[in-house]
């Protein structure tokens, strides 16, 4: 059982010239492992600034409030150190590596996450196999890390990576954007094996309803202007669906 | 022949440091400097070592500046391989230039021929303490077949200006890779013509140049001769205050040269800030009946993002710096015409890595 906590969280970054811009503004929230927990908002809410935040992008100034994995501060911890205290981000544009194999890649980041080499047959036939449960073509595992993959491929790839490191807490950020139907319902079965096993916690975070019909949250968080401002569970995503984020937004905003 | 001593503001000088030539670009005197010279081949290859009265015609070599010149005026003994017509050599030609002491100026002369229809290998290495100046040449015959590989494996004090030229035959193929890592000032010029239609030459090169170190390739491709080929890549890291990579790649493409097949490109990976790249390609094409005629150069910095990506699943920043420029370098190296040097320069790139982040 693990527990991602999050308090009081300001986040900036640098804007044009010199001056800093805070997004996030006093974020609270708490992951167990065994949940999973959606984040909604509208574009720019800062969603995505508190993905990265939790995993360690320098483009983002911690200005004040703490991140702690089962009492261990996060804050203090290196962007690797992060991922191999057993937080995990499935990034909504995944970064394209020239030279470098998905296999390669996969095996390195492997290794480095569990502490030491697997054996490079028993590796090989885990990797196939994850890969078959994901429909991802193993001619994949010689391609270059996400070079030339379309958006479907790269989102695969993320959850693939989810699957092998097995993190105590996964973050996906938009992992549900630019998919079609078959696509979503791939991916979202690859989180839902993820989140079956026990110990496992999600924090998904997302724009619209659609991929929370395959993937049930537990607790669903409105996320607007840089903190949570409002809370429930599922039924919470069901209005936000007929109703959109209208009654979340200020009034200039909406005119 | 006589050439002027650069001043540094002549366009074939203006980005290498003459004040660290040791006087090898004015009138350093030769004959105290010792290179030792060594050469393994095949039986079926010839390996003489001519004095410089005796190297078959002078050879067609025509020195193109004041170092190459005096440095051709001054050799006292050449390395001369020669592989006959129609053999393919089993072994590669490994051929050794070390460098004693780099107080005094140097000069030495190799010549590499391969007859026609013949197959070989050749390894240049240069290695230990030196002040350098040299020429190589390569004669590749009619349909003949010439990989080489160049390591510039300098200790950090040397200083290396050296020019490879090769005439390419009819038909003939012509591989040539450069690895340049060690020493303080490497200046290499690889050079290709053409001695009859349908040649192919192509000019690789890996570079990675740290903290003070100088490391410049000119290239010179002249195709003089209608339906040749020629590529050239070239890869080149740098890392730390003072790291200066130049990159010069000239081709001519002559009126007569009609149906050529050009492309060249250069990339460069800046690892820290205090570097510096000049990258300069270009291209003069006298004749519109061209198959292809481009080139392309790119300077970037090692991408943050790239690193925040790898990163993020747990691979330590050193590894996943290394992860990506292995994969920078990795084509290149992977294609050296010997194998076991791929692991050799690879080794070698990875300590000039972690040497930098330490």
């Amino acid at each position: 059982m693990s527990t991602l906590e999050i308090r009081d969280l300001h986040v900036s970054v640098a804007g044009q010239g010199d001056e800093a811009r805070e997004i996030l503004r006093g974020v609270d929230l708490t992951v167990d492992s065994a949940q999973t927990h959606a984040i909604m908002g509208p574009n720019g809410s800062g969603k995505s600034t508190l993905a990265y935040s939790i995993a360690g992008h320098p483009k983002y100034q911690v200005t004040s409030g703490a991140i702690t994995l089962d009492g261990e501060d996060v804050l203090a911890m290196s962007v690797d150190a992060r991922a191999r205290a057993g937080l995990f981000l499935a990034m909504q544009y995944p970064v394209e590596v020239p030279g470098v194999t998905v296999s390669n890649f996969l095996r390195t980041a492997v290794t480095a996450v569990r502490g030491e080499a697997p054996k490079l047959r028993e590796f090989v036939k885990e990797l196939n196999g994850t890969m078959k449960g994901l429909s991802i073509d193993p001619v994949f595992a010689q391609r270059n890390l996400n070079e030339g993959f379309s958006g479907g491929e790269k989102k695969r790839h993320e959850i693939l990576q989810l699957q092998l490191l097995n993190p105590k807490i996964a973050i996906l950020d938009e992992t549900d954007s630019g998919l079609d139907i078959d696509a979503l319902k791939v991916v979202s079965a690859g989180i839902n094996a993820y989140r079956e096993v026990p110990g496992h916690g999600v924090l998904l975070i997302t724009h619209y309803t659609r991929i929370l019909r395959y993937v049930r949250p537990d607790f669903v968080h409105v996320f607007v202007g840089g903190r949570i401002v409002e809370e429930g569970g599922p039924e919470l995503a069901e209005e936000l669906e007929a109703n959109g984020y209208e009654r979340f937004l200020p009034a200039e905003v909406m005119s | 022949m006589s050439f002027e001593v650069p001043t540094g503001r002549e366009e074939a000088w203006r980005f290498t440091p003459l004040r660290r030539l040791r006087g090898l670009h004015g009138d350093a005197p030769f004959d105290l400097g010792k290179i030792v010279t060594a050469a393994k081949a095949d039986p079926g290859v010839a390996v003489m070592h001519p004095h410089h009265g005796d190297l078959r015609n002078g050879s067609a070599f025509l020195p193109q500046d004041r170092v190459s010149a005096r440095a051709f005026d001054s050799f006292e003994e050449a390395t001369a391989v020669s592989v006959p017509a129609g053999l393919t050599a089993s072994q590669p030609v490994m051929i050794s230039l070390r460098g004693e002491s780099a107080e005094h100026a140097a000069a030495a002369h190799t010549l590499v021929e391969v007859g026609a229809n013949a197959s070989a290998v050749v390894v240049l290495e240069y290695s230990g303490s030196a002040t350098l100046a040299d020429n190589v040449e390569f004669v590749v015959g009619e349909g003949a077949s010439l990989s080489v590989v160049s390591l510039q494996d300098w200790d950090d004090d040397a200083v290396h200006l050296s020019h490879h030229a090769a005439v390419v035959g009819k038909d003939a193929t012509f591989f040539h890779t450069a690895v340049s890592l060690g020493g303080s000032v490497v200046r290499l010029a690889p050079s290709v013509r053409y001695a009859g239609p349908g040649g192919n030459a192509e000019l690789r090169g890996v570079y990675f140049a740290d903290a003070g170190q100088h490391l410049e390739h000119r290239l010179f491709i002249d195709h003089n001769e209608p339906n040749c080929r020629s590529r050239v890549t070239y890869k080149g890291a740098l890392q730390g205050n003072g790291a200066h990579a130049v990159w010069i790649g000239d081709v001519m493409i002559r009126p007569e040269a009609t149906g050529t097949d050009s492309y060249e490109a250069n990339r460069n990976l800046v690892l820290t800030d205090g570097t510096r790249v000049d990258s300069v390609p270009n291209l003069e094409i006298s004749t519109g009946e061209v198959v292809r005629a481009g080139h392309a150069s790119t300077s970037g910095r090692l991408e943050d993002e790239y690193l925040f990506y790898l990163m993020a699943r747990g691979i330590s920043a050193l590894e996943a710096r290394r992860l990506v420029i292995r994969g920078f370098f990795g084509e290149l190296v992977g294609q050296l015409a010997v194998p076991e040097l791929a692991d050799q320069v690879m080794t070698a790139i990875g300590g000039k890595l972690e040497k930098g982040l330490s």
